[in-house]
């Protein structure tokens, strides 16, 4: 059950991999939708957490261009609205993320990504 | 009680049935739910605000399932598959990720307001193999120090765990603070062999707040080296307010959930009783 709001926090973990580690790269998705409780409380919260134009990159490649390019200064209901979909209702339930610096995949099995490292990329 | 840990690897000891036992069994439930409720206690959140938190070792969802209910949107991470999959058929909210604590975590600094983990940090402590990254003071400090820059500022870490040796709990806080944590230990019901719980309790920044007190009136078990780490914070003064989260969620408010699981067929909820949303003991 990876979502939007956490591949936006996730960078690559293996070792020496610090630069240009994130966001990291969808591959072969496929996505299930599933409605999630709205709260423009926690939505709005989690606004300066965010990498925007990340985010905006990932919605567009799973379908979604709700979102403007720019993170709007007046945040209304509808914008909140679309944004919670985004983060929180598209489910990336098979595929992997490819981290683009040392092309590290992670792949995505019934949800879950698998972020196991081999040996020899623990840091 | 027997030692899981020394038996096999993590991923090994909780395969397919040991995770359908180990989740299925009502009285660790019961274990669970309480040092959940008592973890967030001790994470001291700002009452009534939402906040995206980490679960480590989350299992199977036992403690998910209370932050689920106290309505937080979190992350769980653990390294046996199969309790991972217990999770998904329990249909818990929060992503869940397959990965080994003493590896480290990639999540961006400041993602998460709080973190968890019940009754994990013991398999830390012990090695899987011979191979040197994966000694236990290399996997900890691995852990500690990108679990310190994924919390935000301030923030805390709540993490209850099984300790054999006054040596371990002082190995455990020194490579924290070491990673940069403030904080200490909270020892619980201190002189009752079953009730006794140790939580080690983390904080980034907010250098003011002093290390809660354990249960049972009797304050901190230190050992010398943490009798330092933490008399640094007593002479600060400000004390962490012990702000109670008042809102455990309301009986409409589980109805309602349960409604929702049951639309998405989830089967095993349990039917509703009188005890539904019924608030469970408060530990103070
Ligand atoms: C006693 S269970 C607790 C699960 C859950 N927190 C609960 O309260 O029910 C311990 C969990 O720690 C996990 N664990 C042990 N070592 C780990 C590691 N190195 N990385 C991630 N998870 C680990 C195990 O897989 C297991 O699910
Ligand atoms: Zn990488």
């Amino acid at each position: 059950m990876v979502r939007l709001i956490t591949h936006n926090l996730l960078a690559c973990h293996a070792k020496n991999c610090t630069s240009n580690n994130f966001p990291l790269q969808f591959k072969d998705i496929e996505i299930e939708l599933r409605e999630a409780e709205f709260n423009p409380d926690f939505i709005r919260g989690f606004l300066p957490k965010l990498e925007w134009k990340a985010l905006i990159d990932a919605a567009k490649q799973l379908g979604d261009t709700s979102l403007p390019s720019e993170q709007p200064e007046m945040i209304d209901d509808e914008f909140l609205k679309n944004l919670h979909h985004v983060l929180l209702e598209i489910h990336i339930e098979e595929g992997a993320m490819i981290c683009p610096n040392c092309q590290h995949v992670y792949p995505i099995s019934n949800g879950i990504p698998n972020m196991l490292l081999a040996e020899h990329e623990i840091g | 009680m027997s030692r899981p840990e020394l038996i096999a690897p993590p991923e090994i000891y909780y395969g397919d049935v040991e995770a359908t036992k180990y989740t299925n069994n009502t009285r660790i439930q019961q274990i669970q739910a309480d040092m959940t409720y008592r973890a967030l206690e001790l994470l001291n959140l700002p009452p009534d605000e939402p906040a995206f938190l980490l679960d480590i070792g989350c299992g199977s969802g036992l403690s998910g399932e209370i932050l689920d209910e106290e309505g937080y949107t979190w992350v769980g991470v653990d390294v046996a598959p199969s309790m991972l999959e217990v999770a998904l058929e329990r249909e818990v909210e929060g992503d869940l990720f397959l990965q080994d604590i003493g590896q480290g975590f990639g999540f961006r600094p400041g993602s998460f307001d709080g973190a968890i983990s019940i009754s994990v940090l013991q398999w830390l402590l012990n090695a899987e193999t011979s191979h040197p990254t994966s000694s236990p003071p290399h996997r900890l400090t691995r852990f500690f120090t990108t679990l310190h820059s994924a919390l935000r500022n301030p923030s805390r870490a709540i993490l209850q765990f099984y300790p054999t040796s006054d040596d371990q709990i002082q190995l455990i806080t020194s490579i924290a603070q070491k990673a940069g944590f403030g904080g200490g230990v909270v020892v619980d019901y201190p002189n009752s062999k079953k009730a006794r719980k140790v939580f080690l309790c983390l904080f980034v920044g907010g250098g003011g707040s002093q290390v809660p007190k354990g249960l049972d009136g009797e304050e901190v078990e230190a050992g010398e080296d943490q009798a330092k780490f933490e008399s640094r914070r007593e002479k600060s003064g400000k004390r962490g307010k012990d702000g109670k989260r008042k809102s455990i969620k309301d009986r409409d408010w589980i109805l309602r959930k349960k409604e929702l699981y049951r639309q998405r067929g989830k089967e095993s909820i349990p039917r509703d009783s009188k005890y539904t949303g019924r608030k469970r003991k408060t530990v103070f």
